[in-house]
């Protein structure tokens, strides 16, 4: 697998001295991530450790105490609207997908109308125009006979990849995936690592916090091992997971391999 | 054993059609002001800013900790001294009812948003919409389905309080009963006519009801 950062290809979104307190508690202690075009950057550590935080912090989801996310270029302000399409919160999360661990599927919505609602309600997309893209998203998870379904007769690993195709559909420059195979059961990460491995290998530029380190270091450009608030170790995944150096990184990845 | 004679009071339907009439109006008009109180209210109270919010919860808990018939007596007899000016007794019905209402429907308001769990607006947010978007098109049809049946058995318990209208003269099918038992000493058919007039209305309603919420269940 190809470094996008060694081709050069540009920085699409970055994350600058992120600081992040939840009352005293501080979670991220300035941390820096930067994410070039076509990248898919691995996101470990223990919990607690602030990888979730700041992923969150890179769509807004939380709002960083300290730092600053710039995404193409201009830093994201604290308003969700903005005039030039630049620097608002509502800008930023129309390119920028995510994807949650416990999928946050609209339940009164069909799988269907799950996909479409963003492209329709956000970006004003004709209905017809939105369904068709939305079929072929949903044909691309595998899901496309299941448009019509309510998502509480799907299975987790069924309701995951509408959840991506959801996200999919708004078009995003950069998909963020939070623990999104943490919640299924065993049998059915699988299918839901295959559509990601796929868009990976379609070039989609992602950041992903998982627990699942042999996914990390097979899709992964970057692996950043976070601990404690802050990125300890940052590397090629050959010289993270595989071989780490650090010892508390050693320490961390020697309990996934029982 | 009691002889019924219910012919007695054919000569009186026009007053318990006119009595249910203003029953129907006084159930109508006071719930439809009670939902924009509502949710006045219920935004109030979430809207995070503390003067407002305690406004509104003093509001509601001097309704719903207070009872209907006081507050009846009260905006008739006494919130007029108060405020120097005389207030027509139907006025003063249907602004007692409609705040009385307002109170609990805010709170069902209340509940039925907050149930709904974070993720649904965080899911709502990750694709760009806006607070207003996730609240009308996420938030509240969920909202509204959890909180219908709490809805309609307080709006079914508001048809019965416009009863308690009568102690201030509004002829409403309660009081209408009082007249024509006072012309007839037919209390038993008096009274037995208009709690079945009562029942006519509520058990289609509550029907209906339960059919709607049934309609409402099938993404579940």
């Amino acid at each position: 697998m190809t470094n996008a950062r060694d081709t050069g290809a540009p920085t699409v979104l970055e994350a600058r001295g992120i600081r992040k307190s939840f009352g005293g508690l501080e979670v991220l202690k300035g941390v820096d991530l930067s994410l070039s075009r076509g990248e898919v950057v691995g996101l470990i550590g223990p919990s607690g450790s602030g990888k979730s935080t700041l992923i969150r912090c890179l769509n807004m989801m939380e709002k960083p105490t300290g730092g600053s996310v710039i995404f193409r270029g201009h830093a994201i302000g604290k308003s969700f609207r903005d005039r030039d399409g630049t620097t608002g919160i509502g800008t930023l999360r129309r390119h920028v997908g995510m994807v949650f661990q416990h999928f946050n599927l609209f339940p009164h919505k069909t799988v269907l109308q799950n996909v479409t609602e963003g492209p329709i309600v956000v970006c004003r997309t004709p209905r017809a125009e939105a369904e068709e893209r939305a079929m072929a998203l949903l044909a691309e998870v595998g899901l496309a006979e299941k448009c019509d379904a309510y998502p509480s007769h799907l299975s987790g690993g069924q309701k995951q990849r509408v959840a991506i195709a959801r996200a999919l559909a708004m078009q995003p420059e950069v998909l963020l995936l939070d623990e999104v195979t943490s919640a299924l059961d065993p049998e059915l990460v699988g299918e839901v690592l295959n559509v990601i491995r796929r868009l990976a290998d379609g070039g989609m530029t992602m950041a992903i916090v998982t627990h699942e380190m042999a996914f990390a270091a097979d899709v992964a450009d970057r692996i950043l091992f976070l601990d404690e608030g802050r990125i300890v170790v940052e590397g090629k995944p050959s010289e993270t997971i595989r071989n780490p150096a650090n010892e508390r990184l050693a320490a961390f990845v020697a309990r996934f391999n029982h | 054993m009691y002889r019924w004679d219910f012919d007695v009071l054919w000569q009186y339907w026009d007053l318990f059609l006119y009595g249910l009439w203003l029953t129907v109006v006084y159930t109508f008009g006071s719930i439809l002001f009670g939902v924009v109180i509502g949710l006045v209210v219920c935004a109030a109270r979430l809207s995070g800013w503390m003067i407002l919010s305690l406004i509104a919860r003093t509001y509601q808990e001097i309704f719903r900790c207070t009872p209907l018939l006081v507050q009846l007596l009260w905006f008739y007899y006494a919130f007029p001294l108060l405020v120097g000016i005389s207030i027509d007794n139907r006025v003063a019905a249907m602004l007692t009812l409609s705040l009385y209402v307002g109170a609990f429907y805010a709170e069902i308001f209340r509940g039925g948003i907050l149930s709904i769990e974070k993720g649904q607006r965080e899911a709502a947010a990750a694709i760009g919409m806006s607070s207003w978007q996730a609240m009308t098109r996420i938030v509240m049809p969920q909202a509204f389905k959890r909180m219908l049946p709490s809805f309609i058995n307080q709006s079914v318990i508001q048809f019965k309080n416009t009863s308690l209208v009568s102690v201030i003269s509004v002829a409403d099918l309660a009081y209408m009963a009082a007249v024509v038992n006072g012309q007839t000493y037919r209390p038993l058919e008096s009274y037995t006519v208009m709690a079945a007039l009562y029942i006519a209305v509520l058990f289609p309603l509550t029907q209906i009801a339960d059919w709607i919420e049934r309609r409402l269940r099938v993404s579940d």
